[in-house]
């Protein structure tokens, strides 16, 4: 990717949002449509160094998130690319009439980046989580959808929303991710999911902060238990990677969904409707918020608690891989 | 003067400590919402030490005047009131904010005594006042409800709307606070998006609207007795106060908004709050 020098190393020293910031001030240099507007969260999001670089091209708009989604709606109605800095709760749910009439009906391109995603505002508490996003947003006709696993993914997904023509939800946590990728070039593309680990026994498939988790879990699967579990990075949630999954059910008849967020119409639910219309049998078991609101707490621990982190996936995998599960060698047929 | 010598020193006693207890509770909680929790403490000491008819027996009682804290983030000034009251064992707050504590940087009004309603989303907790407000006439109820908003909370446009629909009400057993500390995230809110004429909006909305010394328990009791008399308009007291008062290394300074302190930082702190506190007493006794 032209121009963007992001490595590994940029990765341990920035968090997940200067990556953001740092690749859209990049872009910004060559493609003047570009803006960026925030509600009082320029230094909690990061975006503040943009500000800097480009002071005539930031909006500060003040504790009002309503009427920054819709001011950027009437900006990429007349010719911007305006990129909006909030927490993913008020994107979703504050100021989700807005991004509904205004962004996604008038399908305009306003990319909305959106971080202390899940439950990385541990402590904030229930106010600040947001494990409802995913559900709320892919639910919204012409809105694009991406969850990137890491800082190298956030920056993958900041250059491709730029060429997406519609709007764009880029959901992304607080501060630092734990590293998934080496570099900007392994292949990502919008709707293509990544396979991180090779496996026929069972799919795990992931996004976002989960991720990492599933590939420390697929990796330990392989050492421990001999079982080979393949691992999806399912960055875009929507248009999902149907093939990845369908494919996933033949080869492996197993899969597990993984995500920092409600399993009720998130990862899980999306993967669970492209199975069931598949008409393929399969095992199939979601793990994240079991249709709960997240107690308080450190982000890891958070996970740990809702079972989403490497020990969390490894119980469910060895849950699921001792069921007795009939494998009927017609199935793949009915499709 | 509306409050008597006693009542007076009691107070200050009383914010004083909680003070103290506040840069406890963020050293203990690694970070904290420091300049907005000082900015407000005067005001909620006041509140409920002396204005608020409340039952330390029971923080539920039904017929309690309430208090919504729509700027939820200075919950761990809040906090101290509750721990100072009963209502929670001081023990606890030596696990605010941590994994598996009941309380988090924002309180959860089914889960902490005395926290009226869960904040946090700003710009939500004036129209919860409301509610309360409408339901206490409606239920025949006498009691008061108390709101305080940030005054970058004021930028979200749902304030206004709850403005309005108090002004439409006349619902004077609502009385509006806002803590003027006149900072924000990410700076001075003249910065950010510009607030004034501040008070002239409320007046504008239909309110009395009256700029007071944030940190001056007489002004402040003056003000809320008028409130309580005044019938034919709701009223807004804007709290004239400094982000992080007292403690010299965050007065003034909105990048204080958030953020952990040292040990030493905290020292520091305390030893700031003690002079504070006796400037503060000087005052009283020469008054
Ligand atoms: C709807 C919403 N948007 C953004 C935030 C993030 N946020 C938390 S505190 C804060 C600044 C609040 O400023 P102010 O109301 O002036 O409070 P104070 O200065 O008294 O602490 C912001 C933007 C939030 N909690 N809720």
């Amino acid at each position: 990717m032209g121009g963007l020098t992001y490595n590994s190393i940029s990765q341990t020293r920035m968090a997940t949002g200067e990556i953001y910031c740092q690749t859209l001030i990049e872009m910004a240099e060559t493609d003047p449509r570009i803006v960026a507007l925030t509600a009082d969260l320029g230094k909690s999001s990061k975006i503040g160094a943009f500000m800097e670089r480009f002071p005539d091209r930031f909006y500060q708009m003040g504790i009002a998130e309503q009427n920054m989604y819709a001011v950027a709606a009437g900006m990429a109605k007349s010719g911007l690319i305006p990129f909006t800095s909030s927490f993913a709760i008020f994107a979703s749910c504050r100021a989700l009439d807005q991004v509904h009439t205004d962004i996604c009906y008038q399908n305009v391109p306003v990319k909305m980046i959106s971080s202390h995603a899940g439950t990385s505002f541990g402590q904030a508490g229930t106010t600040h989580h947001s494990t409802e996003d995913i559900a709320i947003m892919r639910s919204l006709a012409n809105l694009t959808v991406i969850c990137p696993a890491d800082g190298m993914e956030t920056a993958n997904a900041v250059r491709a929303a730029v060429e997406i023509p519609g709007p764009v939800y880029i959901r992304i946590n607080r501060g630092y991710d734990q590293q998934v990728y080496e570099d900007l070039d392994y292949g990502f593309e919008v709707g293509k999911a990544v396979e991180l680990h090779p496996g026929s026994d069972l799919t795990i498939i992931a996004m976002g902060s989960t991720v990492f988790q599933a590939l420390q879990a697929a990796r330990e699967l392989d050492a421990v238990d001999k079982i080979k579990a393949r691992v999806l990075d399912m960055h875009t949630v929507k248009p999902i990677d149907r093939e990845a999954i369908i494919k996933a059910v033949h080869d492996t008849r197993r899969v597990v969904t993984v995500e920092d967020h409600t399993v009720i119409g998130g990862l899980g639910g999306a993967v669970a409707e492209v199975i069931a219309e598949s008409g393929m049998g399969c095992a199939f078991r979601r793990l994240g918020l079991q249709d709960c609101f997240s107690p308080i707490g450190l982000h890891e621990d958070l996970m740990s608690y809702h079972g989403i982190d490497t020990n969390g996936i490894l119980k469910s995998v060895r849950e699921l891989m001792q069921l007795d599960f009939e494998e009927d060698e017609d199935w793949a047929d009915e499709v | 003067m509306i409050l008597d010598k006693e009542t007076l020193s009691m107070l200050e006693a009383k914010a004083n400590q909680l003070r103290h207890k506040t840069i406890d509770t963020v050293v203990y909680a690694g970070s904290g919402h420091l300049g907005g929790a000082l900015s407000m403490i005067d005001a909620a000491t006041l509140l409920y030490y002396n204005v608020m008819n409340i039952d330390r027996d029971d923080p539920d009682w039904e017929d309690r005047d309430r208090f919504v804290m729509s700027k939820g983030h200075a919950g761990i000034g809040l906090i101290t009131i509750f721990s100072d009251l009963g209502w929670v064992p001081e023990e606890d707050l030596k696990t605010f904010n941590l994994t598996g504590s009941k309380y988090g940087i924002h309180l959860d009004s089914n889960v902490v005594p005395g926290v009226d309603a869960s904040t946090g989303s700003l710009g939500h907790g004036l129209s919860l006042a409301l509610g309360m407000a409408l339901a206490a006439k409606q239920l025949k109820k006498d009691y008061f409800v108390y709101c305080m908003l940030g005054d970058g909370e004021c930028q979200e446009g749902s304030i206004w709307e709850a403005a309005m629909a108090i002004a439409h009400y006349n619902q004077t057993n609502l009385i509006t606070m806002v803590d003027r500390n006149k900072a924000q995230i990410d700076g001075e809110t003249e910065d950010i998006m510009k607030l004034e004429p501040f008070q002239e909006k409320w007046t504008a909305f239909g309110f009395h609207a009256e700029t007071i010394d944030g940190h001056d328990f007489e002004a402040i009791a003056q003000a809320i007795d008028d409130a309580k008399k005044r019938t034919d308009q709701p009223t807004c007291i804007i709290l004239d106060t400094v982000k992080g008062k007292g403690v010299c290394f965050c007065e003034g300074d909105y990048r204080w908004h958030y953020g952990g302190i040292s040990k030493d930082m905290a020292q520091q702190a305390h030893k700031d709050l003690d002079a504070y506190y006796d400037e503060r007493l000087t005052r009283v006794k020469g008054a």
